[in-house]
């Protein structure tokens, strides 16, 4: 038992640290708020769309459809499970699994803080790259294993779709890793100290340069962290076959795409696996460029007034979610139908508020800093993804791979070098 | 970390590889051979990292299952499998195939019986965390000509498909 809780006296993540029941106790918190967070992302996405769409989205459900997921769920599980005729049983059944777990791997790696990992491999960002690249495969059986031309057309757009813009994502990640070890203290420093480091590949290891370098990426080497930024934001978007790039997923083109044959629980598999591999690229991109858990200005706004005043942005958060949820519950109409409605969604806020309450206690703020950074840059990035399905048209198959060929990996590439040579200079 | 378990990781590690490998070339549906396949690569990526080679490990993961399985994919299902399955399979090369297997075999006890010093336990081991390094240094430092010579390769052999492919040069 002393052994159990020894490791809270440590500053290494569980992993490193070989205390495997913490890294079980992680991986299950991890894959709950994963979860959790699928299923809100849900909802965020529906309400999201509608009120870009000036409409409402869903109202019925639950107080203003909060419910809706639940529903959602629901409504999967109880579906009838079909297999069709002819379809390969083992690779139909193996498709979704190998989608799931590649997607919820990833999160090993992802440091919602200095020691705030499951764990920190010295490979992070390969591995990450790699485990995501396995996720074409599951695709790839999906399709084929239904045994219907549709799906077999899918999946081959998307894993040609995918496998090509991983080569821009790469890229764009070698660039940043680049940048871990390259200070260009020269011409082009921003406050940056004279001694080089070593580069290192884990992720914990490229915020701790940023935070030595006083630099998130994506500002570093302006223009050109930012150029690796964008290749990496809109790879990232193509890689999980979202808008505008979901074109082997579009209903009015192939019905579907790779997951046309799968019903009720197979296909909320994939569903998870799809939000789930959004939420993992998105770390990615928020550790690589900008700044995983560090807040705003560590250094150009330190010491104890201003790191106070950025210590309560997670409480005022809750506080302003809870305020929007009691002027909702002030606006539901005076109808006795909607009674039950009110009633909830005042004991949600409640419930929001008194979270905030908690987050202003001061040793759980100096704690969930560095997880509520994280969190809001993952999800400002998860509201980009909604913004993007929202705004664009969808790319045809032949101009998507155009732009992954023709132009993402020409100016990876050219992004890279200028990288290097400036950071040499 | 100290490693735990290391006899248990090796013969499960080489257990799935050997088993998956007999599984893809006796499987008669091409796509359970690639699936087989994948499970090899995966095994051996596993072995790499008992290894101590992170990062070979981490791109084993990336380019053979992630990149060269996936072609294999492609190609394999744009193909008819079903008259393929039909066909009957035949092999009429065994004589050449045991000999072939036999001189292999032999040169395995041969390496295993003269040349002990290959193995782990003699060999000098690279600390872990600094194998991008390392691999990084001798790509790029000691072995820079045969690197530029496959890349001039693997230039050729993208000139040459485009080339096929496309309907007017």
């Amino acid at each position: 038992m002393s052994d159990f809780l020894n490791y809270l006296s440590s500053n290494v993540t569980p992993g490193q640290a070989g205390a495997y029941l913490w890294v079980t106790i992680y991986i299950l918190i991890i894959f709950a708020v994963a979860s959790v967070a699928v299923m809100a992302m849900t909802w965020l996405e529906r309400k999201i769309l509608a009120h870009m769409q000036v409409r409402l989205g869903p109202m019925r459900v639950g107080p203003h459809g909060l419910l809706q997921p639940i529903a959602d769920a629901v409504k999967l599980l109880i579906k009838e499970d079909i297999i069709p005729e002819g379809a390969d049983k083992l690779v139909f059944w193996m498709a979704p699994v190998v989608v799931v777990i590649t997607a919820f791997t990833t999160y090993i790696v992802i440091p919602f803080g200095p020691t705030h990992a499951v764990t920190d491999m010295n490979i992070g960002i390969l591995f990450m790259l790699g485990v995501a690249s396995l996720g074409t495969l599951g695709i790839i059986m999906a399709g084929w294993a239904s045994n219907s031309h549709y799906p077999l057309l899918g999946s081959l757009r998307s894993s040609a779709q995918m496998v090509s813009y991983e080569v821009a994502m790469g890229m764009a990640v070698v660039s940043a890793v680049l940048m871990t070890s390259l200070t260009g203290a020269g011409a082009y420093g921003i406050g940056a100290t004279a001694a080089t480091s070593l580069g290192t590949l884990s992720m914990i290891g490229i915020v701790e340069a940023q935070m030595n370098q006083h630099v998130w990426f994506i500002f570093k080497f302006f223009p050109l962290g930012f150029a690796a930024f964008g290749i990496f934001a809109i790879a990232m978007v193509a890689e999980t076959n979202r808008a505008p790039f979901d074109l082997p997923e579009a209903e009015s083109e192939l019905t579907a795409g790779f997951h046309t044959e799968y019903s009720g629980f197979r296909w909320s598999l994939f569903f998870m696996a799809e939000y789930a591999a959004m939420i993992a690229v998105a770390s990615i991109a928020v550790t690589l460029w900008l700044g995983g858990w560090l807040r705003p200005f560590p250094h150009w706004l330190s010491g104890d007034p201003w790191g106070t005043a950025f210590s309560f942005f997670p409480a005022l958060t809750f506080f302003v979610l809870a305020g929007m949820s009691f002027r909702a519950t002030i606006r539901m109409p005076k109808h006795p139908y909607f009674k039950i409605q009110k009633t909830g969604l005042g004991i949600f806020g409640l419930v929001l508020g008194a979270i905030g309450l908690v987050l202003l206690v001061p040793p759980v703020r100096d704690r969930i800093q560095d997880i509520y950074w994280f969190t809001i840059k993952v999800a400002a990035f998860m509201y980009l993804y909604i913004w993007y399905r929202g705004t664009f048209p969808r790319y045809r198959f032949d101009q998507l791979m155009k732009l992954g060929w023709k132009f993402m990996i020409p100016a990876g590439i050219g992004v890279l070098i200028l990288t290097a040579l400036v950071g040499v200079l | 970390m100290n490693p735990v378990a290391t006899p248990f990781f090796f013969y499960a590690l080489a257990a799935v590889a050997v088993l998956s490998a007999i599984a893809v070339i006796m499987r008669r549906n091409p796509v359970h051979s690639a699936i087989a396949l994948i499970f090899t690569l995966l095994s051996l990526a596993g072995l790499y990292l008992m290894l101590y080679a992170p990062f070979v490990a981490g791109v084993q993961i990336i380019l053979y299952v992630g990149g060269i399985v996936v072609l294999f994919l492609f190609v394999i299902m744009l193909i008819n499998i079903d008259r393929m399955e039909r066909e009957y399979q035949f092999n009429k090369q065994w004589l050449v195939g045991l000999l072939a297997a036999a001189v292999l075999g032999t040169l395995f006890v041969a390496v295993y019986v003269k040349g002990q010093a290959i193995f782990p336990q003699h060999a000098v081991r690279f600390p872990e965390q600094l194998n991008t390094q390392q691999v990084g240094k001798m790509l790029y430092v000691d072995y820079l000509l045969p690197f530029e010579i496959a890349s001039l390769l693997l230039l050729v052999a993208i000139v040459g498909a485009v080339v096929m492919a496309k309907k007017r040069i």
